[in-house]
């Protein structure tokens, strides 16, 4: 008795935890996919390869739960593209043995870049991430598939992507994975290495780079994503934990400046029973 | 209690397409036959799927619907709980569990703790059922409870104290995600509250989990027979469809609670004056002069 009692303290708010079990994710993706893309009554999906690591996992994902045949690479480079990208997402088209397709888009770009007058890369980008939509949804007519989407869960809190652009889609496996999440299953998934290795970039622009962009690195904004939406810290909490308090007060402006993009269009209410308030069906209605 | 065959049906139904769900069961039945299963337990709202929102009034049934007759006729070849939406008298919608036998209608329970926080609101699609009661089946004495009800363990324990000694549990428990180490974490955090549960209440706990997909969530199935020793009978795996026979041993449950007599020391009368105490506070009652309480 002589020894002093060991003391416990509190337990703190819960550290960032961004691990996966990878395999029983993985079952819950593929299961996901083949789940909701069978009963719409189709069998296939369209993927817009970029060459990066979002739509490459969208992919392999695609693969393992519709087969190599149940899945429509397609690949919309710019002009200003970088030809890694292009090469990146052949190396995917070539190692999943899925149809792929090429739709430049560099004239239906320029076409509406010049009538639309003087627009900023921000704009031009917009147009890019929307004509590649036009063009996946057009093709998803023509395969009878769905559009498979592919905005991770970083993106998609941070506003991260365009509306109506490569926000669109019918089913997007990646939506409750952050980026780091993403890293993980794509590597457990033998991607290509010159894809998990190379900096997440929306390549709208040469040099563009996501982690410049958002100002933070995937590392670190994911642990603060982690902490202040799934673990539901307060934000000074998490900044007496150690990370940069106009990080953090950044990070939580961006989610709440980005809501719009996460919902359907408001609808003025004039009826007694108006779409999305008291008219609320599961979106698998009927299926 | 006898000893007596419990099929666990780990179905994935069709989101409001109750014929289909209808031929699930019936294909659940087959085989829990074949195995000379008493009861085959299906999961809650395994006729109309979970994700139902506006559908709730459209799918409802009574007792006098044709498809609950086709239920009822199939209860003449062993007993079933079932999961449907009721539309009660008084048209109250509610998340329902019935238990069938003989092709009458044993018991009806409706799922009294109605989750309306989270991912769920179930709140807003169902009135809430008001009564937990054991009943008796031809295999000896049980109680039902429809997936968060297992989460108050109010409910176990006044089903037990009812005369209980089968508890089965009926859920569409969606997941939310999987860990290191842990697997898909809903799954074993279900099974410690169930063996808890089981030994808490010396009785045996027979719980069915859906599988399947509805909106994008997921539901975990990992449905379990566990005895009142808290030991597993029977498991099914995660996220996939199959069905397993437990049987139930009427010894094995005279032995526990001779061993645990936990039962046998409960004491109604404390709880019941306790709760009057607390109630009288929480409400603000006073007593009449008559023993009885008035706001």
């Amino acid at each position: 008795m002589s020894r002093r009692p060991q003391i416990y303290k509190a337990t703190p708010p819960r550290e960032p935890d961004l691990t996966l079990d990878v395999a029983a994710t993985l079952q819950i993706l593929e299961g996901f996919l083949k789940n909701e893309v069978e009963r719409t009554g189709l069998h296939r999906v369209v993927v817009g390869l970029s060459g990066g690591i979002d739509s490459a996992l969208a992919a392999y994902l695609a693969v393992r739960a519709l087969g190599p045949s149940g899945v429509v690479g397609v690949l919309m480079p710019y002009r200003s593209s970088a030809p890694s990208s292009v090469r990146d997402a052949e190396a995917v088209v070539g190692a999943l043995g899925i149809v792929a397709e090429r739709f430049e888009i560099s004239e239906l770009v320029d076409v509406f870049a010049a009538k639309a007058g003087k627009i900023g890369p921000r704009r031009l980008g917009n147009v890019m991430a929307r004509v590649r939509m036009l063009v996946l949804y057009d093709r998803s007519v023509e395969h009878d598939a769905l559009v498979l989407g592919t905005s991770n869960k970083t993106e998609l809190l941070l506003g991260y992507g365009t509306i109506h652009g490569d926000l669109a889609s019918a089913l997007n496996p990646l939506g409750d994975l952050y980026k780091t999440q993403v890293r993980e299953l794509a590597r457990a998934l033998s991607v290509p290495k010159s894809i998990l290795d190379k900096a997440p970039s929306a390549d709208l622009w040469p040099e563009q780079t996501d982690e410049a962009d958002l100002g933070v690195t995937y590392d670190e904004v994911d642990r603060i994503l982690a902490l202040l939406v799934d673990a539901r810290v307060i934000p000074g909490t998490i900044v007496a934990k150690g990370f940069r308090r106009e990080t953090v007060l950044r990070v939580q402006k961006l989610i709440t400046r980005s809501q719009f993009k996460r919902r359907m269009p408001l609808i003025a209410k004039v009826s007694t029973r108006s779409i999305g308030w008291d008219f609320r069906y599961p979106r698998d209605w009927k299926t | 209690m006898q000893t007596v065959r419990v099929a666990l049906a780990q179905i994935a139904p069709k989101l409001g397409d109750l014929e289909s769900n209808l031929e699930l069961h019936k294909e659940a039945i087959r085989l829990a036959r074949r195995e000379k299963a008493g009861i085959v337990v299906f999961p809650e709202l395994s006729l109309t799927g979970y994700v139902l929102r506006d559908q709730v009034p459209e799918i409802a049934l009574t007792r006098k619907s044709p498809l609950f007759k086709k239920l009822l006729a199939a209860s003449e070849a062993l007993d079933l709980i079932v999961g449907f939406v009721e539309e009660s008298p008084g048209h109250r919608f509610q998340n329902a569990t019935a238990y069938l036998s003989k092709g009458r209608v044993v018991h009806v329970h409706r799922k009294v703790y109605l989750p309306t926080y989270g991912m769920f609101d179930e709140g807003r699609d169902f009135a809430a059922g008001d009564l937990i009661r054991a009943f008796k089946t031809p295999a000896g004495p049980a109680g039902m409870l429809i997936c968060e009800d297992a989460w108050h363990p109010v409910s176990a324990w006044i089903l037990v104290q009812d005369g209980a000694e089968m508890l089965f549990t009926l859920s569409s428990g969606p997941t939310r995600g999987a860990k290191p180490g842990r697997g898909i974490t809903s799954l074993p955090i279900w099974h410690d509250l169930l063996r808890t549960t089981a030994q808490f209440q010396t009785s045996f706990v027979v719980y069915v989990n859906r599988v399947g997909y509805e909106d994008g969530l997921n539901f975990g199935g990992g449905s379990i027979a566990i005895d009142p020793f808290g030991r597993t009978l029977a498991t099914l795996p995660g996220l996939a469809s199959g069905v397993v026979v437990a049987e139930l041993d009427g010894e094995v449950l005279r032995r526990a609670r001779a061993a645990y007599p936990l039962l046998r020391d409960e004491n109604l009368e404390l709880v019941h004056r306790e709760v009057s105490r607390i109630r009288q506070v929480r409400f603000q009652l006073e007593e009449t002069a008559a023993g009885g309480k008035t706001r």
